[in-house]
């Protein structure tokens, strides 16, 4: 179970103006903005469930995420995530989680996928038989067979991403954060990840929390969405809440950022 | 313990795996070795009773610090680690159940043991057959040769020790260039990477000998050659042991001050 409650954090980034001369003015007076990239933050997420977690660009999402995975130490608030608090006890704390930050990657550049895999085991500390049994069904659902053994860096996205994916399934987590898993992804990629995704929830009850900028992703794995938007979440409900949202998805979340000026 | 010897195998055998990188390397040591010893020869020619260093100390010192380049040179630092900080990949990293310090130190521990043992045989059996005083013979004693292992050892944790250190600073400064420079450059000096630390004046050389720089290579190197021995070289391998033991303490609270203030920029 993962219980958030008024979570805040603030940055503080250095603006100038265009130009030479303001360039050489920061050099003595620099400005500063506080940003508050989360602004009292709440939300209960129960085990099992998938929950979308939409917003448009630098509204918080990826800061929230930062938080559940330990990384960011928010300002003020507390997070509990199965009894523990993920910046304090980080390191118990990540051997539960999964995570895939879809910009970035975590295979090893130079060496086999496979390579990369055995290391995870040996880093989690995966059973040999379990890591065995999952390495096989993950590779059989995402279709890895052949990619196992290509270093990463020859993998096209696509091929990259399902293999990310695998990776941070390897050891069984109980909640598996999704940064934009399907970002740059062609629509069979698409597919493949989503219907894995929805597998993955159903068979392991895994706790699924999503971030994206594609609907679709939202409506074809999540019953539940938390928008956010300039660091306050905005609405907490499932789907239909969103007016217009049976006509074109896409349009009425547009509205609705319109509606609530972010 | 398994995680990191686990890690140390993936990074060792994919250092193995750059092999024209090695015989470029090896070229170029045997090119700058040899033409030091031209220098240090006509030098030796005017005057041999100037220095401070024999001549075969210095050979011996010059192919050592050659066929082992990897494991002690500063400016060997790795560049993933850097571009992984200021990038943000490092949320990766600190997404395992690792202890991020540990992690770091045992991948830079195998990346310079892979690049030494693809280097050091060929410079190091070249050293062997050449004529005195230009080549190396074997060390002086069996104590000797225990004791340059020993400082071989330490000198590499306090070599890396040190890097870890620029890395954990690296996180305030965002570019680790100015930092990194400055650092290399210290080091090329005071660590008798240029000029071993005997030719220093007396009273400089005092100084620098406690530094930690000085417990690099300037131990194992001096100590194989029989520059030092004795109580002497035993002294010096226990502020070797000091200054690793110090090193690592300060990078680790350097490196955990960092991981809880840190903000990893960008989606």
């Amino acid at each position: 179970m993962i219980e958030v409650q008024h979570l805040h954090k603030t940055f503080r980034v250095a603006r100038r103006d265009a130009g030479f001369a303001q360039a050489c003015r920061s050099l003595f007076r620099r400005e500063y903005e506080e940003i508050r990239a989360l602004d009292d933050i709440s939300f209960t997420i129960q085990e099992g469930e998938m929950v979308g977690y939409i917003g448009p660009n630098g509204a918080g999402k990826s800061s929230t995420i930062k938080v559940l995975s330990g990384i960011l130490v928010p300002d003020s608030g507390t997070c509990i995530i199965n009894g523990r608090v993920p910046w304090k006890e980080r390191v118990r704390h990540v051997k539960e989680i999964g995570v895939v930050f879809g910009q970035r990657t975590q295979l090893w550049w130079d060496v086999p996928v496979i390579d990369s895999f055995e290391l995870l085991r040996d880093i989690y500390e995966i059973p040999e038989e379990i890591y065995r049994e999952n390495r096989e069904e993950l590779t059989e659902l995402l279709n890895l067979a052949e990619l196992l053994r290509t270093p990463a860096r020859q993998l096209s996205l696509g091929q990259r991403m399902r293999c990310e994916i695998a990776a941070s399934l390897l050891h069984s987590p109980k909640i598996l954060f999704l940064d934009e898993p399907t970002i740059g992804l062609d629509a069979v990629s698409k597919l493949a990840v989503r219907d894995f995704i929805r597998k993955q929830n159903e068979k392991h009850g895994t706790t699924v929390i999503l971030t994206t900028h594609d609907m679709q992703d939202i409506e074809a794995l999540t019953d539940r969405i938390i928008l956010i938007g300039k660091g306050k979440i905005l609405l907490d409900g499932s789907l239909t809440d969103i007016p217009g949202a049976e006509e074109n998805l896409d349009l009425a979340v547009a509205n609705l950022y319109h509606q609530y000026g972010i | 313990m398994r995680k990191y010897l686990s890690f140390f195998r993936l990074r060792f055998s994919m250092g193995l795996q750059y092999r024209a990188a090695a015989a470029a390397g090896i070229v170029t040591q045997f090119a700058w070795g040899g033409m030091e010893i031209l220098v240090y020869r006509a030098f030796y020619r005017a005057d041999a009773a100037a220095f401070p260093m024999t001549m075969q100390q210095v050979s011996a010192y010059i192919w050592l610090q050659q066929a082992f380049l990897a494991l002690f040179m500063s400016w060997m630092m790795e560049n993933e680690i850097f571009d992984g900080i200021r990038n943000g990949n490092v949320v990766y990293e600190l997404c395992r159940p690792v202890d991020l310090y540990a992690m770091w130190f045992s991948r830079s521990m195998a990346n310079r043991l892979s690049k030494a043992v693809l280097r050091c045989f060929p410079i190091l059996l070249i050293a062997a057959i050449l004529p005195d005083p230009y080549g190396m013979g074997l060390p002086v004693s069996v104590s000797a040769a225990g004791l340059f292992l020993v400082g071989m050892t330490l000198g590499l944790i306090v070599t890396v020790a040190f890097c870890m250190l620029v890395y954990g600073f690296t996180f305030f400064t965002i570019s680790p260039d100015g930092l990194r420079i400055f650092c290399v450059s210290a080091v090329e000096l005071l660590a008798g990477e240029i000029l071993p630390l005997p030719f220093f004046p007396d009273g400089l050389r005092r100084i620098v000998e406690l530094l930690p720089f000085a417990s690099m290579q300037n131990v194992p190197l001096r100590i194989y050659s029989g520059n030092i021995s004795g109580t002497e070289a035993i002294r010096a391998v226990g502020l070797q042991a000091f200054w690793a033991a110090a090193l690592i303490l300060a990078g680790r609270a350097v490196l955990n001050k960092a991981c809880s203030r840190m903000t990893i920029q960008g989606g």
